[in-house]
């Protein structure tokens, strides 16, 4: 099945979605990758408040490339980072907001059970990033740029983004994980 | 300096025609539809980067150097110099993205180089001409490679440690990847050696490395970790003397934008 979905997300939209749909996303989305998660989490544990609002919201892990014009940015590359960097760092992230999809690419480690009901991971093709700055309208703002271009939160306007394959849906599937049972199973049959 | 620029804007901007080729050939190959659906998106990403020229990832990489210097060159300028300041403009001008931090305290340098960086790695050759290549590279894939001391009487077990390799990396490389493989050397050789068999073309491969890039497409990881036939696009092996005592294999995954170019200056030509 192939979707357009536009954000914030509510739960129903991430519900529907099964293993190997396809989606594209038009919205507000934020990047965040280490760094930024870290910081996440460090605020919600001094009780701070965020500079950007997360209930339904889609978390891309991707560093950009941006240059900065006179009143703004713009984006020069935006592909998606390795996803399992914030695999631990996710269920308790999920535990605090509301994110509805995480955007990345090579999948994630023991999130499925975090993502029940409530969120799914979807994967956009590794290293095109010339392809995905073409669906990215404008940047909407930045946070935390003291990380770094690449750690910072950069608030994005994206039309029509993808193709996103669902890689791990809502419901305990993971098409990595598929992937990767039976790579294994080939493997040890060598010999 | 403006060559150290120009060769970066070809080597972050370009893809080698000989990697496209094998993408191209791999899509055209692939029997699974979301496979298909991954070398698709890479091909028009490549298109579009090149057609705009902006980097086609955004992971522009930290910015590795081989040099070949001819024996007989004489040179009027610093050149280690000439580099560092070509990847401080190349940053501002193409632009690239910072990448370079302090380890610990993760400040980033702002201008992709540092203590250390870019890596420059010097060699000596014939004649009386200057080479450069840069190969910038992704951490996405350069975290995924490994290294093994193995004893002198392992040398079967180099296939499964590579195979192991691509295996634990599953999609998180930007499959379909190259293989370089370092076999013997010490410690720190056997990395170089693979990182510099990257740079041979794609499909420059003895039966050996043939064999072993079968192996890995068996494996069904394919583009991306999505499943398919194209895990890897090829496997290029460089081996040198050891210590009798010592077996090091190293090995250095390489995403599909597996970018470099070059630049040869002066010489008779």
């Amino acid at each position: 099945m192939e979707y357009r979905l536009n954000t914030p997300l509510k739960k129903e939209d991430v519900i529907n979605l099964k293993a190997g749909d396809i989606v594209y996303l038009s919205g507000r989305i934020f990047t965040a990758r280490d760094e930024a998660h870290a910081r996440i989490l460090e605020m919600a544990k001094e009780n701070k408040e965020l500079p950007f609002e997360l209930e339904g919201s889609v978390i891309y892990h991707c560093g950009p490339l941006m240059k900065e014009k006179e009143n703004g940015w713009d984006v020069i590359a935006a592909g998606p980072t390795t996803s399992t960097r914030m695999s631990k760092m996710t269920p308790e992230l999920l535990k605090i907001h509301a994110v509805r999809a995480f955007v990345g690419k090579g999948g994630m480690d023991n999130v499925a059970d975090s993502m029940n009901e409530k969120a799914v991971y979807l994967a956009f093709t590794g290293g095109c990033a010339a392809l995905a700055a073409i669906s990215i309208e404008k940047v909407n703002a930045v946070h935390w740029i003291d990380l770094g271009m690449p750690e910072a939160v950069w608030e994005l306007e994206v039309e029509n983004f993808g193709p996103l394959v669902v890689g791990i849906d809502s419901h305990g599937s993971d098409l990595f994980t598929d992937v990767r049972n039976k790579a294994m199973e080939t493997y040890s049959k060598i010999e | 300096m403006s060559a150290v620029i120009d060769i970066l804007r070809e080597a972050e901007t370009v893809l080698p025609d000989d990697v496209t080729k094998a993408l191209k050939k791999a899509a055209s190959e692939e029997s699974s539809p979301v496979a298909g659906e991954q070398l698709a998106a890479i091909l028009k990403n490549i298109e579009v980067a090149s057609g705009k020229k902006v980097p086609m990832c955004q992971d522009t990489g930290i910015l590795i150097f081989f040099v070949e210097i001819g024996r007989d060159l004489e040179l009027d300028f610093r050149l280690e110099d000439a580099i560092i300041e070509g990847v401080k403009k190349a940053t501002q001008s193409i632009p690239l993205r910072p990448n370079a931090v302090d380890p610990i305290n993760r400040n980033n340098s702002g201008n992709n180089t540092g203590n250390g960086i870019p890596d420059i790695k010097y060699e000596f050759v014939e004649g009386n001409s200057l080479k450069i290549t840069v190969a910038p590279k992704g951490a996405g894939s350069e975290n995924m490679s490994a290294i093994k001391m193995f004893n002198p009487t392992e040398k079967d077990s180099i296939r499964n440690f590579v195979l192991e390799t691509v295996l634990n990396a599953g999609g998180k490389p930007c499959p379909p990847v190259i293989v370089g493989v370092g076999i013997g050397g010490s410690f720190d050789k056997a990395a170089r050696l693979a990182k510099s068999a990257l740079l041979k073309k794609t499909d420059d491969m003895d039966d050996e490395e043939k064999n072993l890039l079968k192996e890995i497409n068996d494996l069904g990881i394919g583009p991306m970790g999505l499943g398919g036939n194209t895990t890897a696009l090829a496997v290029h092996i460089k081996k040198a003397h050891c210590h009798t005592a010592s077996l090091p294999v190293a090995v250095n995954i390489q995403c599909w934008a597996n970018r470099h170019a070059s630049v040869v200056l002066g010489g008779d030509a």
